[in-house]
């Protein structure tokens, strides 16, 4: 049996998860501080991924990146061509995880307490070491629970990824794609092993961050006890 | 030496204040909802008034009129929260190190924590977390906090409401040592007059926005 699929998978997973835990950090921050009229309609573009059809989010990507798109034109004149390419993958997987990471780290963000907040100004430090030191230790749980949503939807997307990467073993075809086209073509056994292989994957990466998560919180209540 | 003019619109009414301090403690006094920790805040930076002007020993930190708004973190004002604001994943002594400044910012004091904990007498706390202490602890820890930046002005927002009897007491003498060991400017907000009474030198109640003098006493006049 082939393994390609589970390695162009975790490839997409892990690389849109890294991309997507710092994009996400980035907009929740930027949307939770902003204050100005156009808030509702940036929250419900950067939301949209999360509400669309996979294949339309797939289909809007044909466009963006395909030989005609503004973006794909702009590859083509670098000699560069995403579209049926590895990096399709990857720029799917993201797309569609974004929305979960930014969403569940800007409530993060949004139950802070403005005091603490306020607390860490008045102290005379820069806002930038109050986000490290302040407001991502708060907002943890939120970002923790961000990437790992995140990577869950990332491993398993499938229409935006087959719209834009195609199904070429090897280099494009994930395990959900796999387990498609194994069952439409009858090897259901076949399927049943990718199933079982995603299952698996994403169950552990779930349990690590919750007990990763834990061990943080029992780190902080142990060093208080001392 | 602080003075400060002000007017902010508030959504029910237009709060204006005026009032100059050079030392002492400055307490201003009025129902929930007088526009007491909005003078706090305007103070502070962390709102903007409307117009007027806020002067923070010769230097002007605030002024609608020249254009100047000066960001909280450069005002050197020490501000104990009314809920503490502890930092909740840190422990005492990292709370209170936070905004201690960088080495040679302010060459005429220097400070240690060892110095501030022991000052406030919660140097036995250095390593519990803000859930591991009591309130009156937990508002030591936030003075301790707040003095070691070395503020020019501290205020004090509601800081005993919460706090029992007793300890609200205890409190309140430390109040008045510290503020006679600093020689700092407090402005402190109360709705008890009865507490405003102990501790203020100078006595501003706040109704709607408006203010009426109680008392004006300047230690330093």
């Amino acid at each position: 049996m082939d393994y390609a699929p589970l390695l162009i998978s975790l490839r997409a997973a892990i690389i849109a998860t890294i991309v997507t835990f710092f994009l996400g950090i980035a907009a929740a921050c930027f949307v939770s501080g902003y204050r100005g009229k156009f808030k509702g309609l940036i929250d419900g573009v950067l939301t949209l991924p999360l509400v669309l059809p996979p294949t339309v989010i797939g289909f809007l990507l044909l466009i963006l990146f395909g030989k005609n798109g503004p973006l794909g034109k702009l590859l083509m004149s670098i000699g560069k061509t995403v579209i049926f390419s590895w990096p399709a993958t990857v720029i799917a997987a993201s797309v569609v995880a974004f929305p979960l990471m930014y969403r569940t780290v800007r409530s993060a963000f949004e139950q802070i307490d403005q005091n603490i907040i306020n607390a860490a100004r008045t102290l005379g430090v820069s806002e930038w070491k109050i986000f490290w030191r302040i407001t991502i230790p708060l907002a943890w749980p939120g970002v923790a629970a961000g990437t790992v949503l995140a990577f869950a939807r990332a491993l398993g997307d499938f229409g935006a990824t087959l719209m834009i990467g195609g199904n070429i073993p090897g280099k494009t075809l994930t395990i959900p794609a796999a387990i498609f086209f194994a069952a439409e073509s009858g090897e259901m056994r076949k399927a049943l092993i990718w199933v079982m292989l995603i299952f698996i994957v994403s169950l552990i990466v779930m349990t690590l961050m919750n007990y990763w998560t834990d061990y943080q919180r029992k780190m902080i209540a142990a060093a208080g006890r001392k | 030496m602080l003075k400060a003019f002000f007017q902010k619109k508030l959504p029910t009414f237009e709060l204006e204040i005026e009032f100059s301090l050079n030392n002492g403690i400055l307490a201003l006094v009025g129902p929930s909802g007088a526009g007491k920790t909005t003078i706090l805040q305007c103070v502070a930076g962390l709102q903007a008034p409307s117009s007027g002007e806020i002067n923070i020993n010769d230097k002007i930190v605030f002024s609608s009129e020249q254009g100047v708004n000066i960001p909280i973190r450069k005002r050197r004002i020490g501000y104990v929260f009314q809920d503490y604001a502890l930092f909740p994943h840190m422990t005492v002594e990292k709370n209170v190190m936070y905004g201690k400044p960088q080495k040679g910012s302010i060459p005429n004091k220097v400070l240690t924590v060892s110095n501030v904990l022991e000052m406030l007498k919660i140097e036995h706390l250095r390593n519990r977390y803000p859930n591991q202490i009591s309130g009156g602890e937990k508002q030591r820890v936030a003075l301790a906090r707040a003095l070691m930046t070395e503020p020019e002005l501290l205020l004090l927002d509601e800081p005993l409401s919460a706090l029992d009897q007793d300890t609200r007491s205890t409190l309140q003498q430390e109040l008045l040592k510290l503020q006679v060991q600093w020689q700092i400017p407090f402005i402190l907000v109360t709705h008890d007059l009865q507490e405003a009474e102990m501790l203020g030198d100078q006595i501003i109640k706040l109704d709607h926005g408006k203010q009426e003098e109680l008392r004006k006493f300047d230690k330093a006049q």
